[in-house]
Protein backbone atom coordinates (compact mmCIF):
# COMPACT_ATOMS: atom_id res chain seq x y z
CA UNK A 1 0.00 0.00 0.00
CA UNK A 2 1.78 3.03 -0.84
CA UNK A 3 0.06 6.39 1.22
CA UNK A 4 -0.87 9.42 -1.55
CA UNK A 5 2.09 11.30 -0.66
CA UNK A 6 1.10 14.05 2.02
CA UNK A 7 -1.69 12.12 3.26
CA UNK A 8 -0.06 9.67 5.71
CA UNK A 9 -2.47 6.87 6.77
CA UNK A 10 -4.16 6.81 3.69
CA UNK A 11 -3.51 4.08 1.09
CA UNK A 12 -4.00 5.15 -2.49
CA UNK A 13 -6.30 2.15 -2.95
CA UNK A 14 -8.30 2.81 0.09
CA UNK A 15 -8.81 6.17 -1.51
CA UNK A 16 -9.87 5.03 -4.95
CA UNK A 17 -12.38 2.63 -3.42
CA UNK A 18 -13.51 5.14 -0.93
CA UNK A 19 -14.33 7.41 -4.09
CA UNK A 20 -15.60 4.39 -5.88
CA UNK A 21 -17.79 3.23 -3.36
CA UNK A 22 -19.12 6.49 -2.29
CA UNK A 23 -19.98 7.42 -6.36
CA UNK A 24 -21.47 3.93 -6.50
CA UNK A 25 -23.49 4.80 -3.23
CA UNK A 26 -24.69 8.58 -5.00
CA UNK A 27 -25.91 7.15 -8.20
CA UNK A 28 -28.24 4.21 -5.80
CA UNK A 29 -29.57 7.31 -4.09
CA UNK A 30 -29.93 8.93 -7.32
CA UNK A 31 -31.87 6.54 -8.95
CA UNK A 32 -34.00 5.34 -5.96
CA UNK A 33 -35.21 8.48 -4.61
CA UNK A 34 -37.59 9.53 -7.69
CA UNK A 35 -39.18 6.05 -7.36
CA UNK A 36 -39.07 6.13 -3.46
CA UNK A 37 -41.20 9.35 -4.33
CA UNK A 38 -42.74 7.91 -7.27
CA UNK A 39 -45.12 5.69 -5.39
CA UNK A 40 -46.47 7.71 -3.21
CA UNK A 41 -49.46 9.45 -4.77
CA UNK A 42 -49.44 13.64 -5.05
CA UNK A 43 -51.55 15.40 -2.79
CA UNK A 44 -55.10 15.94 -4.31
CA UNK A 45 -56.53 19.32 -3.39
CA UNK A 46 -59.99 18.94 -2.55
CA UNK A 47 -62.44 21.34 -0.60
CA UNK A 48 -62.85 20.86 2.78
CA UNK A 49 -66.39 19.31 3.80
CA UNK A 50 -67.29 20.85 7.20
CA UNK A 51 -71.24 20.46 6.38
CA UNK A 52 -73.35 18.38 4.29
CA UNK A 53 -76.81 16.96 3.82
CA UNK A 54 -76.52 13.87 5.32
CA UNK A 55 -80.27 12.50 5.21
CA UNK A 56 -83.86 13.32 4.74
CA UNK A 57 -85.81 13.08 7.95
CA UNK A 58 -89.10 11.52 6.22
CA UNK A 59 -86.85 8.59 5.34
CA UNK A 60 -85.31 8.21 8.59
CA UNK A 61 -87.03 5.80 10.33
CA UNK A 62 -87.62 5.33 13.85
CA UNK A 63 -84.71 2.75 15.32
CA UNK A 64 -82.62 3.21 11.90
CA UNK A 65 -79.53 4.77 10.46
CA UNK A 66 -78.21 5.35 7.54
CA UNK A 67 -74.70 5.86 5.89
CA UNK A 68 -73.96 9.02 4.26
CA UNK A 69 -70.85 10.51 2.44
CA UNK A 70 -68.68 12.92 3.90
CA UNK A 71 -65.79 13.68 2.27
CA UNK A 72 -63.99 11.14 1.08
CA UNK A 73 -65.14 9.48 4.39
CA UNK A 74 -68.50 7.58 4.97
CA UNK A 75 -70.47 9.08 8.56
CA UNK A 76 -73.75 7.60 10.02
CA UNK A 77 -76.55 9.35 10.90
CA UNK A 78 -79.03 7.30 13.27
CA UNK A 79 -82.42 8.08 14.15
CA UNK A 80 -83.02 6.66 18.19
CA UNK A 81 -86.16 5.00 19.09
CA UNK A 82 -87.15 8.15 21.02
CA UNK A 83 -86.46 9.78 18.14
CA UNK A 84 -83.43 11.81 18.37
CA UNK A 85 -80.91 12.44 15.78
CA UNK A 86 -77.13 11.73 15.94
CA UNK A 87 -74.28 11.78 13.65
CA UNK A 88 -70.82 10.06 13.96
CA UNK A 89 -68.29 8.89 12.04
CA UNK A 90 -69.00 5.78 10.39
CA UNK A 91 -65.22 4.66 10.26
CA UNK A 92 -64.56 2.13 13.36
CA UNK A 93 -61.46 3.26 15.64
CA UNK A 94 -60.36 -0.56 15.22
CA UNK A 95 -59.19 -1.58 11.93
CA UNK A 96 -61.42 1.16 9.66
CA UNK A 97 -64.30 -0.89 9.06
CA UNK A 98 -67.76 0.56 8.04
CA UNK A 99 -70.05 0.42 10.76
CA UNK A 100 -74.04 -0.01 11.05
CA UNK A 101 -76.85 0.96 12.84
CA UNK A 102 -78.45 -2.23 14.42
CA UNK A 103 -82.24 -1.95 15.60
CA UNK A 104 -82.37 -5.17 17.19
CA UNK A 105 -79.52 -3.98 19.87
CA UNK A 106 -80.43 -0.25 19.59
CA UNK A 107 -76.90 0.97 19.18
CA UNK A 108 -73.85 1.06 16.43
CA UNK A 109 -72.30 -2.13 15.59
CA UNK A 110 -69.05 -3.26 13.36
CA UNK A 111 -69.76 -6.52 11.54
CA UNK A 112 -65.57 -6.51 11.16
CA UNK A 113 -64.52 -7.88 14.94
CA UNK A 114 -67.98 -7.61 16.58
CA UNK A 115 -67.37 -4.13 17.98
CA UNK A 116 -70.30 -2.17 20.14
CA UNK A 117 -71.08 1.34 20.29
CA UNK A 118 -73.80 3.37 22.10
CA UNK A 119 -75.91 6.12 20.58
CA UNK A 120 -73.20 8.17 22.10
CA UNK A 121 -70.96 6.73 20.01
CA UNK A 122 -68.44 5.66 22.84
CA UNK A 123 -67.07 2.07 22.53
CA UNK A 124 -69.07 -0.67 24.68
CA UNK A 125 -67.37 -3.84 23.89
CA UNK A 126 -65.38 -5.56 21.50
CA UNK A 127 -62.08 -4.50 20.27
CA UNK A 128 -62.72 -0.83 19.68
CA UNK A 129 -60.36 1.72 21.21
CA UNK A 130 -61.94 4.28 21.21
CA UNK A 131 -65.13 6.40 20.38
CA UNK A 132 -66.40 7.62 17.10
CA UNK A 133 -66.03 10.86 16.57
CA UNK A 134 -69.28 12.63 16.76
CA UNK A 135 -70.87 15.47 14.62
CA UNK A 136 -72.85 18.12 15.26
CA UNK A 137 -76.59 17.42 13.66
CA UNK A 138 -78.93 20.26 12.22
CA UNK A 139 -82.54 19.68 11.40
CA UNK A 140 -83.90 22.20 8.93
CA UNK A 141 -87.58 21.14 7.90
CA UNK A 142 -86.93 17.75 6.57
CA UNK A 143 -83.30 17.95 5.79
CA UNK A 144 -80.87 16.49 8.35
CA UNK A 145 -77.61 18.52 8.25
CA UNK A 146 -74.60 17.06 9.95
CA UNK A 147 -71.31 19.36 10.87
CA UNK A 148 -67.81 18.31 11.51
CA UNK A 149 -65.44 19.09 14.33
CA UNK A 150 -68.64 21.01 16.53
CA UNK B 1 -36.27 -40.45 -33.19
CA UNK B 2 -33.17 -39.85 -35.27
CA UNK B 3 -34.13 -35.99 -35.06
CA UNK B 4 -34.10 -36.20 -32.04
CA UNK B 5 -30.77 -37.19 -31.17
CA UNK B 6 -29.25 -34.86 -33.77
CA UNK B 7 -30.92 -32.35 -32.02
CA UNK B 8 -29.84 -33.39 -28.48
CA UNK B 9 -26.10 -34.17 -29.61
CA UNK B 10 -26.57 -30.25 -31.10
CA UNK B 11 -27.44 -29.22 -27.97
CA UNK B 12 -24.86 -31.05 -25.36
CA UNK B 13 -21.88 -30.33 -28.42
CA UNK B 14 -23.01 -26.79 -27.45
CA UNK B 15 -24.34 -26.48 -23.79
CA UNK B 16 -22.58 -29.69 -22.28
CA UNK B 17 -25.89 -31.24 -20.71
CA UNK B 18 -24.72 -34.06 -20.36
CA UNK B 19 -23.49 -33.96 -16.52
CA UNK B 20 -26.94 -32.47 -15.94
CA UNK B 21 -28.45 -35.76 -17.09
CA UNK B 22 -26.11 -37.40 -15.52
CA UNK B 23 -27.32 -36.24 -11.79
CA UNK B 24 -30.62 -36.10 -12.72
CA UNK B 25 -30.65 -39.83 -13.68
CA UNK B 26 -28.39 -40.67 -10.18
CA UNK B 27 -30.58 -38.40 -8.03
CA UNK B 28 -32.56 -40.33 -5.49
CA UNK B 29 -35.14 -40.28 -2.68
CA UNK B 30 -34.34 -41.66 0.80
CA UNK B 31 -37.70 -43.58 1.21
CA UNK B 32 -39.22 -44.14 4.97
CA UNK B 33 -42.66 -44.27 6.87
CA UNK B 34 -42.49 -40.41 6.77
CA UNK B 35 -41.60 -40.01 2.86
CA UNK B 36 -44.90 -38.78 2.29
CA UNK B 37 -44.12 -35.61 3.10
CA UNK B 38 -41.30 -35.38 0.04
CA UNK B 39 -44.32 -34.95 -2.03
CA UNK B 40 -46.55 -31.68 -0.33
CA UNK B 41 -43.86 -29.24 -1.87
CA UNK B 42 -44.39 -30.37 -5.72
CA UNK B 43 -47.97 -30.07 -5.02
CA UNK B 44 -47.58 -26.46 -4.10
CA UNK B 45 -45.64 -26.41 -7.32
CA UNK B 46 -48.32 -27.72 -9.39
CA UNK B 47 -50.87 -25.33 -8.05
CA UNK B 48 -48.71 -22.57 -8.37
CA UNK B 49 -48.50 -23.68 -12.36
CA UNK B 50 -52.49 -23.88 -12.27
CA UNK B 51 -52.20 -20.00 -10.98
CA UNK B 52 -49.94 -18.99 -13.81
CA UNK B 53 -51.74 -20.35 -16.56
CA UNK B 54 -55.22 -19.15 -15.22
CA UNK B 55 -53.80 -15.43 -14.12
CA UNK B 56 -52.87 -15.04 -17.93
CA UNK B 57 -55.86 -16.38 -19.37
CA UNK B 58 -58.15 -13.81 -17.09
CA UNK B 59 -55.79 -10.61 -18.07
CA UNK B 60 -57.10 -11.14 -21.61
CA UNK B 61 -60.70 -9.88 -19.71
CA UNK B 62 -59.97 -7.97 -16.75
CA UNK B 63 -60.01 -4.72 -16.40
CA UNK B 64 -58.53 -3.30 -12.91
CA UNK B 65 -60.39 -0.09 -12.11
CA UNK B 66 -63.09 0.65 -9.90
CA UNK B 67 -65.58 1.51 -12.33
CA UNK B 68 -64.73 -1.68 -14.75
CA UNK B 69 -63.25 -4.51 -12.53
CA UNK B 70 -66.61 -5.71 -11.35
CA UNK B 71 -68.17 -5.88 -14.19
CA UNK B 72 -65.50 -7.43 -15.88
CA UNK B 73 -65.17 -10.27 -13.34
CA UNK B 74 -68.65 -10.34 -14.13
CA UNK B 75 -68.79 -10.58 -18.05
CA UNK B 76 -65.92 -13.48 -17.73
CA UNK B 77 -68.16 -15.54 -15.39
CA UNK B 78 -71.22 -14.95 -17.25
CA UNK B 79 -70.37 -14.68 -20.88
CA UNK B 80 -67.00 -15.46 -22.08
CA UNK B 81 -67.21 -19.37 -22.76
CA UNK B 82 -65.92 -21.46 -19.50
CA UNK B 83 -65.05 -18.13 -17.94
CA UNK B 84 -66.79 -19.23 -15.34
CA UNK B 85 -64.47 -22.35 -14.86
CA UNK B 86 -61.08 -20.47 -15.32
CA UNK B 87 -61.95 -18.14 -12.55
CA UNK B 88 -63.18 -20.78 -10.49
CA UNK B 89 -60.07 -22.94 -10.65
CA UNK B 90 -58.20 -19.70 -10.56
CA UNK B 91 -59.91 -19.24 -6.67
CA UNK B 92 -59.75 -22.99 -5.69
CA UNK B 93 -56.02 -23.07 -6.96
CA UNK B 94 -55.34 -20.64 -4.93
CA UNK B 95 -56.41 -21.97 -2.12
CA UNK B 96 -55.11 -25.36 -2.57
CA UNK B 97 -52.12 -23.58 -3.17
CA UNK B 98 -52.06 -22.40 0.73
CA UNK B 99 -53.17 -25.43 1.92
CA UNK B 100 -50.45 -27.65 0.16
CA UNK B 101 -47.88 -24.78 1.23
CA UNK B 102 -48.99 -25.20 5.19
CA UNK B 103 -49.13 -29.01 5.11
CA UNK B 104 -45.61 -28.78 3.19
CA UNK B 105 -44.38 -26.06 5.80
CA UNK B 106 -45.53 -28.37 8.77
CA UNK B 107 -44.20 -31.39 7.59
CA UNK B 108 -41.12 -30.06 7.13
CA UNK B 109 -41.14 -28.38 11.00
CA UNK B 110 -42.40 -30.94 12.49
CA UNK B 111 -39.23 -33.43 10.98
CA UNK B 112 -36.73 -30.95 11.70
CA UNK B 113 -35.66 -30.19 8.07
CA UNK B 114 -34.82 -26.90 8.38
CA UNK B 115 -32.14 -27.39 10.26
CA UNK B 116 -28.22 -26.44 9.41
CA UNK B 117 -27.32 -26.88 6.81
CA UNK B 118 -30.57 -26.17 5.11
CA UNK B 119 -31.28 -22.82 6.76
CA UNK B 120 -31.66 -20.96 3.35
CA UNK B 121 -34.34 -23.40 2.02
CA UNK B 122 -36.57 -22.39 5.06
CA UNK B 123 -35.93 -19.17 5.03
CA UNK B 124 -36.71 -18.99 1.00
CA UNK B 125 -40.15 -21.46 1.55
CA UNK B 126 -41.10 -19.12 4.73
CA UNK B 127 -40.39 -15.58 2.19
CA UNK B 128 -42.32 -17.96 -0.54
CA UNK B 129 -45.70 -18.72 1.99
CA UNK B 130 -45.10 -14.93 2.39
CA UNK B 131 -45.65 -14.09 -1.08
CA UNK B 132 -48.45 -16.53 -1.36
CA UNK B 133 -50.39 -14.76 1.08
CA UNK B 134 -49.45 -11.42 -0.45
CA UNK B 135 -50.93 -13.27 -3.63
CA UNK B 136 -54.15 -13.68 -2.04
CA UNK B 137 -54.57 -10.46 -0.08
CA UNK B 138 -54.12 -8.56 -3.61
CA UNK B 139 -55.91 -10.94 -5.80
CA UNK B 140 -58.63 -10.78 -3.16
CA UNK B 141 -59.52 -7.30 -3.76
CA UNK B 142 -59.47 -7.13 -7.48
CA UNK B 143 -62.87 -8.46 -8.10
CA UNK B 144 -63.54 -5.31 -6.42
CA UNK B 145 -66.72 -6.45 -4.54
CA UNK B 146 -68.39 -5.81 -1.13
CA UNK B 147 -66.17 -8.64 1.06
CA UNK B 148 -63.22 -8.01 -0.89
CA UNK B 149 -63.31 -3.91 -0.20
CA UNK B 150 -63.40 -4.48 3.45
CA UNK B 151 -60.82 -7.11 4.09
CA UNK B 152 -58.26 -4.40 2.12
CA UNK B 153 -59.54 -1.65 4.42
CA UNK B 154 -58.95 -4.25 7.60
CA UNK B 155 -56.35 -5.56 6.17
CA UNK B 156 -54.28 -1.81 5.21
CA UNK B 157 -55.13 -0.71 8.39
CA UNK B 158 -53.33 -3.19 9.89
CA UNK B 159 -49.92 -1.97 7.81
CA UNK B 160 -50.38 1.53 9.54
CA UNK B 161 -49.64 0.08 12.91
CA UNK B 162 -45.84 -0.75 12.09
CA UNK B 163 -43.54 1.50 14.02
CA UNK B 164 -42.12 4.59 12.66
CA UNK B 165 -43.15 3.41 8.79
CA UNK B 166 -46.21 2.82 8.89
CA UNK B 167 -48.63 5.74 7.76
CA UNK B 168 -45.82 5.58 4.86
CA UNK B 169 -47.00 1.85 4.02
CA UNK B 170 -50.34 2.88 4.42
CA UNK B 171 -49.93 5.49 1.54
CA UNK B 172 -48.02 3.13 -0.42
CA UNK B 173 -50.60 0.21 -0.32
CA UNK B 174 -53.52 2.27 -0.58
CA UNK B 175 -52.42 4.90 -3.17
CA UNK B 176 -53.84 7.30 -1.29
CA UNK B 177 -55.52 7.39 2.82
CA UNK B 178 -58.83 5.61 1.80
CA UNK B 179 -59.16 2.28 -0.11
CA UNK B 180 -60.05 3.76 -3.76
CA UNK B 181 -59.40 2.60 -7.46
CA UNK B 182 -56.28 3.83 -6.78
CA UNK B 183 -55.58 0.45 -4.58
CA UNK B 184 -57.27 -1.50 -7.38
CA UNK B 185 -54.97 -0.44 -9.51
CA UNK B 186 -51.71 -0.53 -7.21
CA UNK B 187 -53.03 -4.34 -6.29
CA UNK B 188 -53.63 -5.49 -9.55
CA UNK B 189 -49.55 -4.16 -10.71
CA UNK B 190 -48.70 -6.22 -7.38
CA UNK B 191 -50.40 -9.00 -7.82
CA UNK B 192 -49.42 -9.50 -11.71
CA UNK B 193 -45.86 -7.78 -11.93
CA UNK B 194 -44.25 -7.29 -8.88
CA UNK B 195 -45.22 -10.47 -6.52
CA UNK B 196 -44.91 -13.21 -9.93
CA UNK B 197 -41.38 -11.88 -10.56
CA UNK B 198 -39.89 -12.23 -6.82
CA UNK B 199 -41.74 -15.80 -6.51
CA UNK B 200 -39.73 -16.71 -9.57
CA UNK B 201 -36.71 -15.60 -7.98
CA UNK B 202 -37.32 -17.56 -4.84
CA UNK B 203 -38.51 -20.53 -6.33
CA UNK B 204 -35.88 -20.67 -8.50
CA UNK B 205 -33.41 -20.19 -5.40
CA UNK B 206 -35.69 -22.90 -3.11
CA UNK B 207 -35.67 -25.46 -5.88
CA UNK B 208 -31.69 -24.83 -6.35
CA UNK B 209 -30.97 -25.39 -2.98
CA UNK B 210 -33.16 -28.46 -2.66
CA UNK B 211 -31.33 -30.34 -5.83
CA UNK B 212 -28.11 -29.27 -4.38
CA UNK B 213 -28.78 -30.65 -0.76
CA UNK B 214 -30.83 -33.08 -1.47
CA UNK B 215 -33.74 -34.49 0.87
CA UNK B 216 -33.46 -34.00 4.36
CA UNK B 217 -33.51 -37.72 6.42
CA UNK B 218 -34.86 -36.85 10.14
CA UNK B 219 -32.26 -38.45 12.57
CA UNK B 220 -34.67 -40.70 14.05
CA UNK B 221 -35.75 -42.46 10.90
CA UNK B 222 -31.53 -42.73 9.59
CA UNK B 223 -31.85 -46.46 10.08
CA UNK B 224 -34.89 -46.84 8.24
CA UNK B 225 -33.60 -44.45 5.58
CA UNK B 226 -30.86 -46.74 5.26
CA UNK B 227 -32.17 -50.43 4.92
CA UNK B 228 -34.78 -49.57 2.96
CA UNK B 229 -34.22 -49.13 -1.03
CA UNK B 230 -34.16 -45.05 -2.16
CA UNK B 231 -36.66 -44.39 -5.07
CA UNK B 232 -34.94 -43.28 -8.13
CA UNK B 233 -36.13 -39.77 -8.91
CA UNK B 234 -35.95 -40.63 -12.66
CA UNK B 235 -38.35 -42.42 -13.17
CA UNK B 236 -40.08 -43.49 -10.57
CA UNK B 237 -40.20 -39.85 -8.19
CA UNK B 238 -41.29 -37.98 -10.85
CA UNK B 239 -44.07 -40.24 -11.80
CA UNK B 240 -45.28 -40.91 -8.21
CA UNK B 241 -45.31 -37.02 -8.19
CA UNK B 242 -47.08 -37.33 -11.08
CA UNK B 243 -49.91 -39.61 -9.62
CA UNK B 244 -50.26 -36.81 -6.86
CA UNK B 245 -50.66 -33.98 -8.99
CA UNK B 246 -53.88 -35.73 -10.82
CA UNK B 247 -54.66 -36.72 -7.79
CA UNK B 248 -55.17 -32.51 -7.23
CA UNK B 249 -56.05 -31.80 -10.48
CA UNK B 250 -59.35 -34.01 -9.88
CA UNK B 251 -59.70 -32.39 -6.24
CA UNK B 252 -59.14 -28.96 -7.80
CA UNK B 253 -61.34 -29.34 -11.36
CA UNK B 254 -64.26 -30.88 -8.62
CA UNK B 255 -64.18 -27.90 -6.61
CA UNK B 256 -64.46 -25.81 -9.24
CA UNK B 257 -67.10 -27.28 -11.12
CA UNK B 258 -69.62 -27.90 -7.81
CA UNK B 259 -68.56 -24.87 -5.98
CA UNK B 260 -68.15 -22.04 -8.75
CA UNK B 261 -66.57 -19.17 -6.78
CA UNK B 262 -68.98 -16.59 -5.72
CA UNK B 263 -68.45 -13.07 -7.24
CA UNK B 264 -70.85 -10.99 -4.21
CA UNK B 265 -71.83 -7.54 -4.45
CA UNK B 266 -69.88 -4.39 -6.01
CA UNK B 267 -68.31 -2.96 -3.57
CA UNK B 268 -69.60 -0.03 -2.33
CA UNK B 269 -67.42 2.60 -0.55
CA UNK B 270 -70.23 4.56 2.02
CA UNK B 271 -72.23 1.06 2.68
CA UNK B 272 -71.67 -0.35 6.32
CA UNK B 273 -69.60 -3.57 6.49
CA UNK B 274 -72.04 -6.84 5.44
CA UNK B 275 -72.67 -8.96 8.87
CA UNK B 276 -70.95 -12.11 8.48
CA UNK B 277 -68.02 -10.63 6.97
CA UNK B 278 -65.03 -13.01 7.17
CA UNK B 279 -61.57 -13.13 5.24
CA UNK B 280 -60.17 -15.83 3.43
CA UNK B 281 -59.83 -19.01 5.77
CA UNK B 282 -55.98 -18.99 5.72
CA UNK B 283 -56.51 -15.62 7.99
CA UNK B 284 -59.04 -16.64 10.01
CA UNK B 285 -56.74 -17.64 12.96
CA UNK B 286 -55.45 -14.20 13.23
CA UNK B 287 -59.40 -13.20 12.62
CA UNK B 288 -60.98 -14.53 15.30
CA UNK B 289 -57.95 -13.85 17.91
CA UNK B 290 -57.99 -10.09 16.84
CA UNK B 291 -61.39 -10.40 17.77
CA UNK B 292 -61.27 -11.87 21.81
CA UNK B 293 -58.42 -9.23 22.78
CA UNK B 294 -60.12 -6.56 24.59
CA UNK B 295 -60.01 -3.10 23.53
CA UNK B 296 -56.71 -2.27 26.18
CA UNK B 297 -54.39 -4.49 27.52
CA UNK B 298 -52.79 -2.73 30.49
CA UNK B 299 -53.37 0.47 29.05
CA UNK B 300 -52.34 -0.47 25.34
CA UNK B 301 -54.53 -0.78 22.87
CA UNK B 302 -55.87 -4.22 22.11
CA UNK B 303 -54.87 -4.50 18.23
CA UNK B 304 -50.89 -3.37 19.29
CA UNK B 305 -50.69 -6.03 21.28
CA UNK B 306 -52.53 -8.50 19.25
CA UNK B 307 -50.77 -8.00 15.92
CA UNK B 308 -47.33 -6.91 17.44
CA UNK B 309 -47.79 -11.24 19.06
CA UNK B 310 -48.32 -11.97 15.27
CA UNK B 311 -45.07 -10.21 14.18
CA UNK B 312 -42.94 -11.59 16.99
CA UNK B 313 -44.81 -15.07 16.64
CA UNK B 314 -43.55 -14.72 12.78
CA UNK B 315 -40.15 -13.28 13.77
CA UNK B 316 -39.73 -16.82 15.71
CA UNK B 317 -40.87 -18.78 13.10
CA UNK B 318 -38.34 -17.51 10.61
CA UNK B 319 -35.47 -17.74 12.74
CA UNK B 320 -36.37 -21.47 14.19
CA UNK B 321 -33.28 -22.72 12.20
CA UNK B 322 -31.02 -20.91 14.37
CA UNK B 323 -32.74 -20.36 17.59
CA UNK B 324 -32.99 -24.40 17.82
CA UNK B 325 -29.15 -25.02 18.19
CA UNK B 326 -29.71 -28.50 18.98
CA UNK B 327 -31.06 -28.97 15.70
CA UNK B 328 -27.48 -27.99 14.10
CA UNK B 329 -26.26 -30.64 15.82
CA UNK B 330 -28.68 -33.90 14.85
CA UNK B 331 -30.65 -33.36 18.00
CA UNK B 332 -34.55 -32.94 18.20
CA UNK B 333 -35.66 -30.01 20.37
CA UNK B 334 -38.59 -30.79 22.91
CA UNK B 335 -39.27 -27.17 22.97
CA UNK B 336 -39.47 -26.72 19.44
CA UNK B 337 -41.07 -29.80 18.67
CA UNK B 338 -43.65 -28.37 21.05
CA UNK B 339 -43.59 -25.18 19.56
CA UNK B 340 -44.61 -26.74 16.24
CA UNK B 341 -47.25 -28.96 17.63
CA UNK B 342 -48.50 -25.82 19.99
CA UNK B 343 -48.53 -23.50 16.66
CA UNK B 344 -50.38 -26.21 14.65
CA UNK B 345 -52.91 -26.88 16.69
CA UNK B 346 -53.93 -23.16 17.32
CA UNK B 347 -53.87 -22.89 13.59
CA UNK B 348 -56.18 -25.90 13.20
CA UNK B 349 -58.74 -25.23 16.69
CA UNK B 350 -59.40 -21.51 15.70
CA UNK B 351 -59.72 -21.72 11.90
CA UNK B 352 -62.51 -25.03 12.37
CA UNK B 353 -63.95 -23.28 15.32
CA UNK B 354 -63.96 -20.13 13.55
CA UNK B 355 -66.01 -22.24 10.33
CA UNK B 356 -68.68 -23.76 13.09
CA UNK B 357 -69.69 -20.44 14.22
CA UNK B 358 -68.07 -20.60 17.53
CA UNK B 359 -66.43 -16.76 18.13
CA UNK B 360 -69.81 -15.41 17.11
Amino acid sequence: MDPVPGTPGISRKSFVNWLLGTSLGATLAAALYPVFRFVIPPEVAEAPVNRVLAARLSELPLNAGKVFRFGSKPGIVVRTATGEVRAFSAVCTHLNCTVQYRPDFQHVWCACHNGHYDLQGKNLSGPPPRPLEVYKVDIAGDDVYVTKGA
Amino acid sequence: MRLLDTLWKALDERLELAPLVEFATHKEVPQHRHSWAYYFGGLTLFFFAVQIATGILLLLYYRPTAEAAFESVQFIVTRVPFGWLIRSVHSWSANLMILAAFVHMFSVYLLGSYAKPRELTWWSGFLLLGLAMGFGFSGYLLPWNELSFFATRIGTDMTSKVPLAGPWLLTFLRGGEEVTGATLTRFFGFHVAVLPMLAAALLGLHLGLIQRQGMHVPGHLAEEARTRKPLRFLPNFVLREGVVWLFGLAVLAALAAFFPWELGNKADPFASAPAGIKPEWYFLFMFEALKLIPATVLGIEGELIGLGAFAVGGLVWFLVPVLDRASAHGRRSRLFLALGWGVLAYLVSFTVLSFLGAFQ
